[in-house]
């Protein structure tokens, strides 16, 4: 590991198959790229296979690598859960439950509400979150999308903090305590200073980022120094956060706004505010930008750097990587350091992008749990949790004008989402509820090699 | 991940050929610390004046007399016989010795009573309310942790708890509402806990998936659901789905009239005596019955207790249902408990202190409900120190649990060990 030359031409390699390492999951391993990602036993079944029976043609390959691969695994529990939504929309839609009662004398009226209570929900979901046929102008039109990327920024970056985090093995639930302290930092840095236009949001977003990567470092210290169990030590993080900043919010002369009795901070100064991106009539702001930086350096950290290399091997097995002379605690500490930086960005962009007016205690607005899902869901990988925030940020944009013009109440999106995370972590659920082939030949026993890393994904 | 914490385990310290005893700092230098902040509250804030304790309650046939204390004396001669176990326990551990329990214990108690009489100085505190409020908020802490240690002894990390006693808060109020028997409503609190309990099972043990996954997406998930139906079908038809009778109050006849302690543990509804109860089947059930031996054998070791021919899945899958359940039943306390209406997350994150607590106490039913029963306390001292007017803000009250828990789990407090086979999925091959 000590060679730099040999670190380089492994992380190369492993990063050819990144895009693939998005799309598998340990079961769903084809034989070209099965050797590389996977232990010798991974492969060694199709190896075997193929010995005994030609070899199946092409076509079959790829049908079958269609059916089995997890891309169709994601997309079918996207479908699933959205069916399971349906079915919850429906059964509370008053309209279905009053014609429900002459069911069988006239069956079509109750379908009928059953299709105009799911259809209208499904399709205010849409036009909030994409784009909304009901405006005249194309820019009216796509202002849903712009909500729906303003919404999937702080998700992206959090996300990414969560993702990262599980690459080593660990699992960063303290993203609310992060993301509070990080937005508390960045706020008073940008309510309580004067500097010059740029310079202070710059000075604000960096001071954020240190107070998020800080406040995750405490776990990851913990866990090098005492082995604490990082799950335990970020979730009460969490409430020590929460409470420490409803403190100074109340607190005057620390964050609460001067002349008020209300636990809220003065709005950010103009200098120190995300610019819009798309002018001043969309919410999209510079925080976006960001995310896809966030995602870029994630990306090259994890498949480029050497840094990542040794956490991918501490995150894949911690034992073998410390014999191969990584230094096991120390990453666990780098880990949550950028971790925690991330979902810090993510409080940063809330107080300086979307809530410029001043904050309370809830200006995580639960980003930090909906991370773990984003990052679940995108399988630990940067690109794949960019896609999964913009899904997410889309179903929130989506879920609030879904319960102003339809009257859905918004948790039914926690539902939703909770439940894809859900099916995409148990692809022979999925593959049993739609009889679709199982690849999974090899045996079982090769799984015990999976460490909690190569199954978050 | 647990591969590696147990690496970094304190190494046992060479002993003599017969015994091997792990004595280890860490407690001594607790102490210490906690002496140290009591000398700190002596020297650099001291509040003039006299706290009284009111010991009884006006109607109690048995009265007390108040006990009135002047604030700095008690609290220097506190400092003293703090200063005194830290250093006790320092001689215990420099001559190889562990640091026993009840040292643990009588120091938590002296450093509690000093700060209570320097907080409440020139005040009175009502020690009965204050008790009987901890106790009654540690219930659903209790059960949870119950939950939590039994699921973990079998090898399933529940951090589901949270969405279990959710799910028992809910249906316990829409079943007691409908049928206005607060006992049906605990049932169907029981099974709505124990269902929660079996899809983590069943995506932890059928499935593979990583525990704590399912653990946390659960708890989104029973968020989910709890709220969409509280705003579509609740709050429309609250009369009749949310107006949750409450269990009454159940004096027990002679035990109620001991001082102190009755009024405190015996004057409580059919929950909290169920919680008694359930806190000694645990105890007895896991270390004194073949259930127990079994669980713990699938926790620790699953290869050995597949090879002596007990189903490792099969005893994992049932206790976690079973666990669920006992979850469920904490969930009760929030609505029909309590007799309050069903509302949206009202939990608040019992479910992850009750985790705590399960890593507090060491994986141990007695020791985690005392954990349980100490961040009770915590939390209600801070609602009675408001009330008289803290000189500490509220919210650092509120912390104190979380810092406590982290103390303990980075090990400062006593060595924290998870049953070896936590979290791990067995894999028959």
């Amino acid at each position: 590991m000590s060679d730099p030359h040999e670190s380089r031409g492994d992380a190369s390699r492993a990063n050819e198959l990144d895009p693939d390492v998005a799309l598998q999951e340990p079961g769903a391993i084809s034989p070209e790229t099965g050797t590389a990602t996977q232990d010798g036993t991974a492969s060694g079944p199709a190896r075997d296979g193929e010995g005994e029976v030609p070899p199946p043609s092409r076509w079959h390959t790829m049908l079958r690598q269609i059916a089995t691969g997890n891309a169709i695994i994601s997309v079918l529990a996207v479908v699933l859960a959205l069916i399971v939504g349906a079915i919850m929309i429906a059964f509370t839609d008053e309209r279905v439950q009053q014609t429900a009662v002459y069911f069988f004398a006239r069956p079509g009226d109750t379908l009928l509400a059953i299709w105009d209570s799911v259809s209208g929900a499904y399709s205010a979901l849409f036009q909030g979150s994409i784009y909304n046929f009901r405006r005249d102008t194309f820019v009216a039109g796509i202002r849903p999308l712009t909500e729906t990327l303003t919404f999937a920024t702080p998700l992206i970056a959090g996300g990414l903090g969560v993702a990262l985090a599980f690459r080593v093995g660990m699992f960063n639930i303290g993203g609310r305590g992060q993301m509070l302290i990080a937005a508390s930092v960045a706020g008073w840095i940008a309510f309580g200073f004067d500097l010059p236009w740029g310079i202070h949001m710059f000075v604000a977003l960096i001071g954020g980022l240190l107070g998020g990567a800080l406040w995750a470092g405490i776990a990851g210290i913990l866990k090098a120094r005492t082995g604490a169990h990082e799950v335990i030590v970020t979730i009460m993080l969490n409430y020590v956060a929460f409470y420490l900043v409803s403190w100074m919010l109340r607190t005057p002369g620390l964050l609460q706004a001067p002349g008020s009795s209300n636990p809220k901070t003065s709005a950010m100064k103009e200098t120190a505010i995300f610019p819009d991106l798309l002018g001043p009539q969309f919410n999209l702001h510079f925080g976006f930008i960001l995310a896809i930086i966030a995602t870029i350096i994630v990306w090259w950290i994890l498949s480029r750097s050497s840094l990542g290399f040794k956490f991918r091997a501490v995150g894949i097995n911690p034992n073998a990587a410390r014999v191969a002379g990584i230094n096991v605690k120390g990453m666990y500490v780098y880990a949550m350091l950028i971790s925690g930086a991330l979902l810090g960005l993510a409080g940063v962009s809330q107080v300086l992008g979307t809530v410029t007016s001043g904050f309370t205690a809830g200006i995580d607005a639960g980003i930090g749990f909906d991370a773990i899902t984003v990052a679940l869901l995108g399988r630990s990988t940067p690109w794949g949790t960019f896609a999964a925030g913009i899904l997410f940020g889309a179903f929130k944009a989506g879920g609030f004008s879904m319960q102003a013009a339809e009257g859905v109440p918004i948790e039914i999106v926690l539902v939703v989402q909770s439940l894809i995370v859900l099916f995409i972590a148990a692809p022979p659920l999925v593959r049993t509820i739609f009889r679709l082939p199982d690849p999974n030949a090899r045996p079982k026993r090769s799984r015990k090699t999976d460490t909690k890393e190569v199954q978050a994904k | 991940m647990t591969s590696t914490v147990a690496s970094d385990r304190v190494a046992p310290q060479p002993a003599s050929l017969d015994t091997t005893v792990v004595t280890s700092w860490k407690a001594p230098v607790a102490f210490g610390i906690f002496t140290l902040v009591a000398l700190a509250l002596a020297v650099f804030a001291p509040r003039p004046g006299e706290t009284t304790y009111r010991l009884s309650l006006p109607n109690d046939v048995i009265q007390l007399p108040e006990v009135t204390v002047p604030a700095m004396p008690t609290l220097w001669v506190v400092v003293v016989l703090l200063a005194a176990a830290t250093a006790y326990s320092a001689w215990l551990v420099s001559s190889k010795r562990r640091v026993p329990l009840w040292l643990v214990v009588v120091y938590a108690i002296l450093f509690m009573f000093g700060f209570l009489t320097w907080a409440g100085s020139g005040s009175s505190l009502p020690m009965i309310g204050l008790l009987f409020g901890s106790l009654s908020l540690a219930v659903p802490l209790i059960f949870g942790s119950l939950a939590g240690v039994i699921g973990e002894r079998a090898g399933v990390v529940n951090i589901a708890i949270e969405g279990q006693l959710l799910a028992g808060a809910f249906t316990a109020a829409i079943v007691a509402s409908v049928t206005g028997q607060p006992f049906l409503g605990l049932v169907a609190a029981m099974v709505a806990g124990m269902l929660v309990g079996m899809v983590l099972a069943a995506f932890a043990i059928k499935y593979f998936v990583d525990q704590v996954i399912v653990g946390v997406v659960l708890n989104v998930l029973v968020v989910g659901l709890t709220s969409f139906f509280f705003s579509q079908v609740l709050a429309p038809n609250a009369a009749l789905l949310n107006t949750p009778p409450r269990f009454d109050r159940l004096p027990i006849p002679v035990l109620s009239e001991i001082p102190i302690i009755g009024p405190v543990l015996f004057r409580q509804t059919v929950v909290v005596y169920l919680m008694y109860i359930a806190v000694a089947l645990v105890y007895f059930g896991l270390f004194y019955t073949k259930w127990g031996l079994r669980v713990r054998a699938v926790g620790e070791h699953p290869q050995a207790a597949d090879t002596v021919g007990i189903n490792v899945n099969r005893t994992r899958f049932w206790n976690v249902a079973l666990a669920g359940a006992i979850a469920g039943l904490g969930g009760t306390f929030f609505t029909i408990g309590s007799g309050i209406a069903f509302n949206k997350e009202m939990t608040a994150g019992a479910g992850f202190i009750a985790l705590a607590a399960v890593i507090f106490g060491q994986w141990d039913p007695i020791k985690a409900t005392l954990a349980a029963l100490l961040f009770g306390f915590a939390s209600n001292l801070q609602n009675t120190l408001s009330v008289i007017g803290s000189p500490v803000p509220s919210e650092f009250m509120l912390m104190l649990p979380y810092i406590v828990t982290i103390f303990a789990v980075a090990g400062f407090v006593g060595r924290s060990r998870a049953p070896a086979a936590d979290g791990k999925p067995y894999i028959k091959s």
